[in-house]
Parts: structure tokens; C-alpha cells; sequence
């Protein structure tokens, strides 16, 4: 099939890499020191109960979000396999709701980070986690997601745990962690938010 | 009026729904049929070799785990043959018998994925990669008895293996392999044949034997294109001349070939299996090495057959406990300078199969 | 089993064709000049005989007053190997011959050995950065990095 290869479009090959590097330079020099605080509604006071008819309105809410978390693609590396293995026949991921492995992360509410993060990974993992609707959740799943893992000291191009970029509310240590112990963070996650206060009139706008 | 066309760019960015890893394309296309393609790597490069340098002989063996992590027992090899050669270390017969049974058994554990990934892609989704995966946990429970772990097993040691293996072992062993043909034989029937698969993978993503050799391919690649070379029998390491197997390759070089090379390849794993475990002798399974090895002045380049192709570890040394420079030979890398020449001429469907039958893993491809 | 070729017998035959491009033979390498690394290579790509048609690998290494590149060719039918090495003196601003125009494989190897060592390679059609995104400073495996 004779066609004339000549690349006419916008940017030039060059130019991408060069907007590319320099997106990951600026998120590097603003992330690599800070990180973000974890969502941390465990410790939140028990404070004024609401009124039984919310209270249970909110026990339905919460049952429904939690028995149904569709989980979104990110799997870098090894624990993308025990991930994969979680889903699988022999332990399966989908009695507990989490049947949908979409690719799209608006249809998605959970992200479960499998992987070491690098520098140039780190734009496009925060644009994902951005474009996931309200409400989401986050498990870092891994020694590398918690805080670089084994690669930690080889700072030029690993990210020191994904709490740098995103915010994270359940960690699983391990490298990798066995299925059952994904298992076990997810139900963690379920607790979580079985707490959440949805209906709470003076705090409608918070999260 | 003419309609006028142009080619443009579509990128095929690092998160997408196969289960390749993140890899990266720029294809240039001209309405769908592709043009050109360039791809992106670097999003997992979390500095291996760097952090070699930093870290004793025996210290790198989990870091080596890391790389082609669908295939760690074969990444352990190659690297405790470097070390071996590099420093003269003579290895116990009992050892190597069982050092080939792990990568044998490794090896089927990923080719196992490799073909249930490509299926996958060619639109059979999820059901036949999940037949693979019921197979799959069987092999790992075999490892997870040995080595108390699942998927990265920092198993093997320099001058052997670090423990030997249990009692329950070996009837777990035996089931497996009496078991495993016959599956094998079930997968071949339900797809073998299968119109659906062979009007999607037969004819499409042809490399010829001159393509191949040029681009340095190797493992089944290269053996899909009619280049009957295999590092098992070419260049024999450890004790595989004392096995007898055959070599399948394929003739015409396009996708199911390569798909049929790797199905036959599980079978041939297994008459090695079957013929390690009747000659394996009792001793020792590790030699007397010191704790912290420094090998004399020199360099050494070991390379063994892994499931991707020809992976190899050049080490120099200086005469310290910690490597001077270590290089990884990356088989998944080097097969993919071939994807150009393949893919031109086909469509964006094709493409994904393309990509697919080659079997990449990105953890070793950056490093 | 593949036969590892003596450096010090091809080092013979190279110098009848091209004398003067050779720093050093000896048992298990050959050390070539690089202004004479393209004719020495493309010599053993196709003299019938040695018929070097298969790239293995190409790395290089630090040392810390020049960098050394090592390449390993093969020959699949013959089944023998050799190692071939190259040595560049420049720290600033290191340029060797390309390959690519010979052995197809040598493309991302060479890109590879750019990003970390910073070594050009003149003749590579795409010579920029593989692993590390453009506008990073440095280059990480060198001795004297952070």
C-alpha cells in the first residue's frame, strides 16, 4: 500500500517529549518533599447522632457504595499480578461486589494502586485519579506504593509511595501482598465506609 | 470534489485494558490502517543497574526477582550463572537438577500467561486467561512450598539453591505433571481450530527470517520465523545437555505461529520435568561459599533461554563486595525493534495482536 | 556449544585488510579504535566464514578516565561468538560510529546507552532520550552521579 509517510500534525515528535519532561519536572520539584494528608475518618469523634430516620438512610447509602466498588486500572508492576490472581477462580474478588475490572476510570469509585510510581508515570496516574467521579478511594497496595519499597534508594526515578501524588486511604504492606491480604484491606476499606456520614446537614459541601 | 486525507497521530497511552503493563505507542495512521508506530517506554524505570552497584552479590538476587516478574525463578538463574562463572563457584549436582525443575516449571507458568494474554487480546475475554490462571495457582502452590513465597521468590542462591525442598514436594510434583498434558490437550481442542482465532491470527504480523535475525529477536520470536536456535541446545548451561527434547519452530513467522511455539514449548518443559525427576541424585544443595563473595578482577557474560527469549547478565567486577557494573540483557526489549516492520500495513485491531503475540513485561524492558 | 572466537586469530585477519585499527587482542576480547569500528564490523558482518550476523548485546561501562562499549556478535549458523570492544576518551561530550545501519537491534540499545552514559551515537536516525524524560539532568550511571 503506497503512502506518503509524512508526519503533518500539530507538534512535532520532539516538542510532546519536551511539554512531557516538563510536566514531570514541576510535579517533581512540588511533590517529592510533601505529601498528602490520608482521609483519616477512623478518628473522626462520634459526635451529635442525627436523627434515626438519616441515620438509617445513611446505613443504605453506605451499604450500597461499599458492597459495590468497581475498581479502575493501574497496574505498573509485580503486584498487578496478585491483583490479577484476586480476581481469579481460586480467590475471587467478585463475591464481594467487584466484579467490573472497567478500563474507564469514570465509571470506576476504587483505585488500588499495584506498582512502583515513577516520575514519568506520576502525571498520568494524578490525571486518572482526577478524572474518577465523587466519592473515591484509594488502596496502595504494595511496599513500593506505601513508600518506594525495595527501589526507594534510586530516588532519580522512583516515587516514594503514591501519598505524594494522591490521597490514600487503606495500605497493604507486602511484596507482594498475598490475595488474601488484598482481601483483607478491602474489607478494611468497607469498614471505613460504613462510617461515612452522608446526610449531615451542617457539612452538606464537605466531603 | 476529492476527499482529502491526511495521516494523523493516535497514542495508545500508558493505561490501557490489557495486561501488558504501561507501554506506550504512537501509531501514525492513515484512516485505520497504520503507517507507523514509535513507541514510549520509561514508565516503570526504577534504576535496577544503578541500584546493583550499591548492593552485595547476594543482595541483588531479590532486585533480579523484580524484572521479568511473570518469570523470577529464570531471572535468579541467569544471574547466580554469572556470579558463577565470574567467580569460578562449582555447583552440586543435586542443585542443578533442582534449579532446572524450578525453571522449567517457571517456564510453564509463563508461557501459560503469555498465551492466555494474547487470547485475551484477540477478544476472548478474560475466560480463557482465567483457565490459565486455575492451572497457574497450581504451579505456585509447588513454589509457595519451596520458597514461602508466590510470585518473587529469591529462591536461588550463588553455588545453589538456598534450602532444599520439602518431602510433600515431590508427590505434589508428580500429580502435577501426570495432570498437566492432558489439560493442555483440552486448550488445544476447544481453540486450536477455532475460526475466530485463525481469521484473526493466522497471516497477520509476518517476520521473516532475515527481519528476525537483524533485530536481534530472540526465544520463541525468533523460532516462530523458521530460525531453529535455541540457547538450551546451542549453548548448553547447567546440565541440559543430559536432557533429550525437541525444538518447535514455526515456518511462516506471523501470529499463530508464535502462539503454537509456545504451546508446544509447555509440552516439551514437561518431558524435561519428568526426566529431571527420575536422575536426581541426593547431597548437598549448596556449595561453600562465603557470606560475602568477592570475586578476582574480570567480567563474565552468562546468558540462559527464559520464557521471553535470551537473557543475559555481564558483570564486572573489581574485586569488592559489591558489583562494578551490571548489565541486564532485556529479551523483551530487543524483540520489540521488530515491531515496526510488522505492524506496518495492517489495522489498529491488528496491531493490538501484534503487539500481544510478542509477550513483552515492561518491568524488563525499563529496568 | 558455542565456540567463544580467540580475540588474538581475527585480530590477524582484521589487520591485513585495515592495519593500524586495533589498540588490543587477547583471549576472550578485541579492542578497536572507533574511527575504525564501522569497517572492522561491516568486515565481520560479511566475510563468508565468520559471518557475524546476529547482534547479542551492546552495553557500556564507566570506567573512570574513558568509557568502554562492548558489543557481542554472533553467528547462528557457524555457531561461534565474539566480543568486540571500543574504548572514548571524552568525558564532555563522548561520540562513537552507529551500528544500526548493520544490525537492526542495535536501535534502542543505543538510545539506552545514550540516556544513562551519555554517549552519542552518530547515524542513529532517533538519538534521544528512552527511559528518562526529556529535560532530565544528567546522566544516571555514570560514577559521578549524585
Amino acid at each position: 500500500m503506497e503512502i506518503d509517510s509524512g508526519r503533518k500534525y500539530i507538534y512535532s515528535d520532539i516538542e510532546l517529549d519536551r511539554k512531557e519532561g516538563q510536566i514531570i519536572e514541576e510535579l517533581k520539584a512540588s511533590s517529592q518533599e510533601v505529601v498528602i494528608p490520608d482521609p483519616d475518618e477512623w478518628l473522626e469523634e462520634e459526635g451529635l447522632k442525627q436523627n434515626i430516620i438519616l441515620t438509617t438512610v445513611d446505613w443504605f447509602i453506605n451499604w450500597g457504595r461499599r458492597s459495590s466498588l468497581w475498581p479502575a486500572i493501574c497496574f505498573p508492576a509485580c503486584c498487578a499480578f496478585e491483583l490479577i490472581a484476586a480476581n481469579g477462580p481460586r480467590f475471587d474478588l467478585a463475591r464481594f461486589g467487584m466484579e467490573i475490572l472497567r478500563a474507564s476510570p469514570r465509571q470506576a469509585d476504587l483505585m488500588i494502586t499495584a506498582g512502583t510510581l515513577t516520575w514519568k508515570m506520576a502525571p498520568n496516574v494524578r490525571r486518572i485519579y482526577n478524572q474518577m467521579a465523587e466519592p473515591k478511594w484509594v488502596i496502595a497496595m504494595g511496599a513500593c506504593a506505601i513508600s518506594g519499597g525495595i527501589f526507594a534508594s534510586a530516588s532519580y526515578a522512583v516515587v516514594p509511595g503514591y501519598n505524594h501524588i494522591i490521597p490514600v486511604d487503606v495500605y497493604v504492606p507486602g511484596c507482594p501482598p498475598r490475595p488474601e491480604a488484598l482481601i483483607y484491606g478491602i474489607q478494611m476499606l468497607q469498614k471505613k465506609i460504613a462510617k461515612r456520614r452522608n446526610l449531615d446537614i451542617g457539612k452538606l459541601s464537605r466531603r | 470534489m476529492a476527499l482529502k486525507t491526511e495521516p494523523f497521530v493516535l497514542n495508545l497511552g500508558p493505561v490501557h485494558p490489557s495486561t501488558h503493563g504501561v507501554f506506550r505507542m504512537r501509531a501514525t495512521l492513515d484512516g485505520e490502517v497504520v503507517v507507523d508506530i514509535e513507541p514510549v517506554f520509561g514508565y516503570l524505570h526504577r534504576g535496577v543497574e544503578k541500584l546493583a552497584e550499591q548492593r552485595t552479590y547476594t543482595g541483588i538476587i531479590p532486585l533480579t526477582d523484580r524484572l521479568d516478574y511473570i518469570s523470577a525463578m529464570n531471572n535468579n538463574f541467569a544471574y547466580c550463572l554469572a556470579v558463577e562463572k565470574l567467580a569460578g563457584i562449582k555447583v552440586p549436582e543435586r542443585a542443578e537438577y533442582i534449579r532446572v525443575i524450578m525453571a522449567e516449571l517457571q517456564r510453564i507458568a509463563a508461557f501459560l500467561i503469555a498465551v492466555g494474554a494474547f487470547l485475551n487480546d484477540c477478544g476472548a475475554y478474560f475466560t480463557p486467561f482465567l483457565y490459565m490462571f486455575r492451572e497457574r495457582e497450581k504451579i505456585v502452590d509447588l513454589f509457595e512450598m519451596v520458597s514461602g513465597q508466590r510470585l518473587t521468590y529469591n529462591y536461588m542462591r550463588v553455588g545453589g539453591v538456598s534450602q532444599d525442598v520439602p518431602e510433600e514436594f515431590w508427590p505434589a510434583l508428580r500429580k502435577f505433571v501426570d495432570e498437566m498434558p492432558r489439560f493442555i490437550d483440552e486448550y488445544d481442542r476447544l481453540l486450536m481450530q477455532n475460526e475466530i482465532l485463525l481469521a484473526r491470527a493466522k497471516g497477520v504480523g509476518i517476520l521473516t527470517k532475515e527481519q528476525a535475525i537483524n533485530a536481534s529477536a530472540s526465544g520463541p520470536v525468533l523460532r516462530a520465523s523458521g530460525v531453529k536456535w535455541d540457547i538450551r541446545k546451542a549453548d548448553p548451561y547447567s546440565i541440559y545437555d543430559r536432557f533429550e527434547f525437541d525444538i518447535p519452530t514455526g515456518t511462516v513467522g506471523d501470529c499463530y505461529d508464535r502462539y503454537r511455539v509456545r504451546v508446544e514449548e509447555m509440552r516439551q518443559s514437561l518431558r524435561i520435568i519428568k526426566q529431571a525427576m527420575a536422575q536426581i541424585p541426593s547431597g548437598p544443595v549448596r556449595a561453600e561459599v562465603p557470606h560475602l563473595i568477592r570475586p578476582p578482577v574480570g567480567e563474565a557474560y552468562a546468558r540462559i533461554e527464559s520464557p521471553k527469549g535470551e537473557l543475559g547478565f555481564y558483570l564486572v567486577s573489581d574485586n569488592s563486595i559489591a558489583p562494578y557494573r551490571c548489565h541486564i540483557r532485556p529479551p523483551s526489549l530487543i524483540n520489540l525493534t521488530a515491531l515496526r516492520d510488522m505492524v506496518r500495513g495492517w489495522k489498529v485491531a491488528d496491531l493490538i495482536i501484534i503487539f500481544g503475540s510478542i509477550d513483552i513485561t515492561v518491568g524488563e524492558i525499563d529496568r | 556449544m558455542t565456540v567463544a572466537l580467540s580475540g588474538k586469530e581475527i585480530a590477524n585477519q582484521i589487520l591485513e585488510k585495515f592495519p593500524d585499527s586495533i589498540i588490543e587482542s587477547s583471549e576472550k576480547d578485541l579492542v578497536v579504535k572507533s574511527e575504525s569500528l564501522l569497517d572492522v564490523a561491516t568486515f565481520l558482518k560479511e566475510t563468508p566464514g565468520l559471518d557475524f550476523n546476529y547482534l547479542n548485546y551492546i552495553t557500556a561501562v564507566d570506567y573512570y578516565d574513558h568509557f568502554e562499549v562492548v558489543y557481542m556478535l554472533s553467528s547462528l549458523e557457524h555457531n561461534h561468538s565474539l566480543v568486540i570492544k571500543t574504548r572514548c576518551y571524552d568525558r564532555e561530550n563522548p561520540v562513537l560510529p552507529s551500528v544500526v545501519g548493520l544490525w537492526q537491534g542495535a536501535d534502542f540499545q543505543e538510545r539506552e546507552i545514550y540516556d544513562l552514559m551519555g554517549i552519542r551515537f552518530e547515524g542513529h536516525p532517533n538519538m534521544k532520550r528512552i527511559f528518562l524524560w526529556e529535560g532530565f539532568q544528567g546522566h544516571p550511571l555514570r560514577k559521578d552521579f549524585m
